[in-house]
């Protein structure tokens, strides 16, 4: 198995060339939310184990919100992130990023304090390394080449059975089965389709994973003595502040709204970025750091393949903190419209939603942790839509297909390849195509 | 959930269209107009007799109700402050670009091939006229009064016809409409599971607890003496609320080619009759008599009208396969009913696992939002000639006049309830697992990014392989379309009022 990772760079944007930057993250698109995946500064079509990536100029304009605690908000500086998910480790990704692509990233980090002409590229990117806290992985394993794949597969099925539909359907689901595997077994050895074997597991990535499935239940039953004494203040210094923290869900501006749609449903998926600030205080942060570590561990080691609770239109997602633990952004890549994304979260999830975003300021009052919240759904959404930031440029490896439909060919493939199947198994099959 | 006690509902101040379809008043028109004279417009608002929500017996054998689109409360002199409290939806209008794309108002749907409602032809008012046969054209000519010419400049009237409850293809029409629960007994827990047709009242009218137990958002006023005769907010009792006992009115105008339709079919099905009849039930989810393609249930549905419940008791928890209604049948998209939770009647420790996610691993489970806070109401009528599906397959005469329907929806949040219905559900080209189809009626055919081909229709096999036709034509065509607020009697007086201008 080949495990995903990801990267994020992060850089202060130099004040004096945010326009400049601006019309050159446009410039890798043909129209606002499609871009060109041949662009001439990143040409992200030609990375083969690149998933998703996006640069977003993350222009935080909820700030202002920290006056609610009488605290003088701030000023940041604005920052550019760069950030993707990849199949295998970061760095081999980085060379080949720089060796392709060097040029037009130069011409990107440029706009960003720090870098000039004679900077090495990929030392800059490393010391702009934003690590995630939390990521989930839709179906931890399964490669861009893989998709690609099984995507091919399906096209292949689908017109071999246009072909011979008459003679398919009168055949019982073990027979259609073998018919379809013999069609399939013909193309690979004529060439025509190829399903790689998956790679090995790297023994360094194993032991990391191990280590972090034995290691966080360890350390919190180390922990627990000194958790079980801490609790009861926690819980009560909790409940008085989710009893107290203001609520800042004022309808979002309008136009605001519209230019976050412009970069929506163009394709099937949609990306979506929304940053924030934590809520003052130790307690809130303490808080932040417990549910998204808990996140991050269920969704590596709990969680099935294809699913984050019951959602299954999530194909990445990650929490990042921005520069310090003050900000926080989420940012995702999901199947439908928005509205449906968040009304999936509240409905489906909803408690989740609000152990990872209740910290921020402003949230919908919860109530322990994950109660209440988001289903003022009408204030979540409006919290949710005023926190969101516009993604200038945003790329996905494989159009048209949803978490759904991979997770389809990923069966489809599967049944293909085994050798013996029940009845029932061969039913189930044959409804997937 | 402990809700405080909501009023009751003041019907004399709901218009009628909420609470009644008006069946029995056959005929009906609406009138799109603009506001051409402030003045005259609002004294015509203030001597119109709009048709409340009071039951009557007799019922009323005429009807007349309005609504307002922003850009006609705007022209009413409506501040912008106070318009700034509807919806992001009704501001920004049906047509703006990206909602037309999340509605799929692109191609041969885009506005800028609309009859209204698009570029420069957006109404201000909708105003509709109903009545029983006899008395149509007496009541539009009473109802308009002596000061509607110099109130109004009328963009378009948009005529009805009675098809006796068919819509245009043929199909029984209107059979399935939740309940709205006026009385407001229904409790909204946060996650229920067991599929119900009553629907909180907040859903459908402004000012009462939805299916979150919330109350909707919408203009709420400081008091003064114009807003005197509103009512309270039932949230913040020291404000009035603009919004109460009114709602929001989706109304598009779909070009139905009713020829197309079954000549299409008649040709998928080889030339076969019965065979394009079974198709054609297949795509709409029943038969043209309404009949249910999955069997009716002998255990009743709670807000199930008994009256319906021979063509309506039923959900998909023994077509969970699809084999006999598809996935993708009009009725399964438009209202999935119970698909949305993969296992029913199962104890808390068995809901807790599938809601983390570790519950049954099947193809097929958790792939549809939960229904209950998607539902819409419809009081649409259709227009043009009945064409019988038999006539259907002669050509079309070369003057053939155009069929469709007048699609008129209530609901108090447009985003959530039509707009996410129509791009979730029905325009959706992956719906509920699928890939490569959208609506067999209502699909626009288009491709998208990715997916070259939306106009499949499967038919899922019962143990065989499943069925899948190709390159449907688009059916449905919109010819116009704007959202609409439907104000309560008070709003109206309130819009009508002197010196606001």
């Amino acid at each position: 198995m080949t495990p995903q990772s990801n990267f994020m760079v992060l850089a202060p944007i130099d004040p004096k060339r945010e326009m400049e930057l601006r019309q050159l993250l446009d410039s890798m698109n043909r129209a606002p939310g499609r871009v060109d995946p041949n662009n001439d500064l990143i040409p992200f079509g030609e990375f083969e184990t690149l998933h998703f990536a996006r640069l977003i100029i993350l222009d935080d304009k909820t700030t202002e919100d920290i006056r609610v605690y009488g605290l003088a908000p701030r000023s940041y500086p604005l920052y550019l992130a760069f950030l993707g998910d990849i199949d295998g480790d970061v760095s081999a990704f980085l060379g080949k990023l720089i060796k392709r692509a060097g040029k037009g990233l130069g011409r990107i980090f440029s706009c960003c304090e720090g870098f000039d002409s004679d900077t090495d590229l990929l030392a800059w990117m490393r010391q702009h390394h934003a690590p995630a806290i939390a990521a989930y992985v839709n179906w931890r394993g399964r490669t861009v080449r893989q998709i690609r794949e099984e995507a091919a597969l399906y096209e292949a099925l689908e017109n071999y059975i246009e072909e011979n539909a008459t003679v398919l359907r009168d055949l019982t689901p073990l027979e259609c089965h073998a018919n379809l595997r013999d069609f399939i077994t013909a193309e690979k050895s004529a060439g025509r389709l190829s399903l790689s074997e998956e790679s090995p597991t790297p023994l360094g990535w194993q032991i990391k994973n191990l280590l972090h499935l034995i290691g966080l239940p360890l350390l919190v039953l180390i922990a627990l003595p000194l958790l079980i004494v801490i609790a009861p203040f926690y819980i009560i210094a909790l409940r008085r502040l989710e009893k107290t923290d203001p609520e800042v869900c004022p309808i979002a501006d309008q136009k605001h709204c519209e230019n976050l749609s412009r970069f929506e449903d163009h394709d099937i998926t949609n990306q979506f970025s929304a940053m924030g600030s934590l809520k003052p205080g130790f307690v809130r942060l303490l808080t932040t750091i417990g549910v998204l570590k808990t996140v991050n561990y269920g969704a590596r080691h709990i969680t099935r393949r294809g699913r984050l609770g019951r959602i299954r239109s999530i194909h990445f997602a990650r929490w990042v903190f921005v520069a310090s633990t003050e900000r926080m952004v989420f940012f995702s890549n999901y199947d439908g419209s928005v509205e449906s994304y968040m009304d999936d979260f509240i409905n489906k999830t909803g408690f989740g939603l609000n152990a990872s975003f209740s910290n921020g300021i402003g949230y919908p009052r919860t109530n322990w942790l994950v109660l209440d919240g988001c289903n003022d759904e009408r204030d979540y959404k409006e919290y949710l839509r005023r926190h969101t930031l516009p993604t200038q440029v945003w790329y996905k490896a494989y159009p048209g297909l949803t978490a759904v439909d991979l997770e389809m060919n990923t069966r489809i493939r599967q049944g293909l390849e085994s050798l013996s199947m029940s009845d029932e198994e061969a039913r189930e099959w044959v409804a997937l195509l | 959930m402990g809700c405080p006690a909501m009023s009751e509902v003041d019907y004399a101040d709901v218009q009628g269209l909420v609470r009644f379809g008006y069946g029995h008043m056959t005929r009906a028109s609406y009138a799109l107009v603009k506001v051409k004279n402030v003045t005259a417009a609002k004294s015509w608002l203030l001597s119109a007799s709009i048709t409340s929500a009071v039951a009557t017996k007799p019922p009323p054998v005429t009807a007349l109700n309005v609504a307002f689109t922003a850009a006609g409360l705007s022209a009413l002199g409506l501040p912008q402050s106070v318009i700034a409290g509807f919806s992001h939806e009704f501001r920004g209008g049906m047509t703006e670009e990206s909602r037309a794309r999340q509605l799929g108002d692109v191609g041969k749907n885009a506005s800028l091939n609309w009859a209204w409602g698009g570029n420069g032809r957006e109404p201000h008012v909708l105003v509709m006229f109903f009545a029983e046969p006899g008395q149509f054209d007496s009541f539009i000519e009473s109802a308009k009064g002596n000061t509607w010419t110099d109130a109004f400049e009328e963009l378009t009237w948009l005529g009805t016809s009675d098809l006796d409850e068919n819509e245009p293809f043929g199909f029984a029409d209107g059979i399935s409409q939740p309940q709205i629960d006026w009385e407001q007994q229904r409790q909204t827990p946060c996650s229920q599971i067991e599929y119900t047709n009553i629907v909180a009242l907040g859903e459908f009218l402004l000012g009462y607890r939805n299916e979150y137990g919330k109350i909707t958002d919408r203009p709420l006023l400081e008091p003064d003496d114009a807003s005197a005769g509103l009512l309270a907010a039932e949230d913040a009792p020291e404000r009035k609320d603009l919004g109460r006992n009114g709602t929001y009115l989706v109304m598009r105008q779909l070009e139905q080619n009713v020829r197309n339709f079954w000549q299409s079919l008649y040709q998928q099905a080889g030339g076969n009759l019965a065979e394009t009849d079974k198709l054609a039930a297949k795509m709409v989810g029943r038969t043209k008599a309404g009949d249910p393609l999955v069997p009716i249930q002998p255990q009743p549905i709670p807000g199930m009208d008994p009256a319906r419940a021979q063509q309506n008791q039923f959900t998909y928890e023994s077509d969970q396969a699809g084999a006999r209604c598809p996935f993708g049948a009009h009725i399964r998209r438009s209202n999935p009913r119970n698909s949305d939770f993969p296992e029913r009647r199962i104890g808390a420790l068995r809901k807790l696992i599938i809601m983390l996610g570790l519950g049954p691993r099947g193809f097929h489970d958790d792939l549809i939002s939960s229904v209950r806070f998607h539902r819409i109401l419809r009081r649409g009528r259709e227009y043009g000639p009945e064409l019988l599906p038999a006539d259907a397959l002669a050509s079309s005469p070369s003057n053939d006049p155009e069929r469709g329907l007048h699609f008129v929806c209530l609901n108090a949040n447009i985003l959530r309830q039509f707009e996410f219905l129509q791009n979730a559900w029905i325009m959706n080209t992956k719906f509920s697992g699928l890939t490569g189809e959208s609506d067999p009626l209502l699909g626009n055919r288009e491709a998208i990014p990715g997916c070259p081909v939306t106009g499949d229709f499967t038919t899922p096999g019962d143990g065989s392989l499943r069925r899948r036709i190709s390159g449907l034509p688009q059916f449905v065509t919109v010819r116009g379309g704007a959202y609409f607020f439907l104000p309560s009697l008070r709003a109206i007086r309130y819009f009508a009022r002197d010196g606001s201008a």
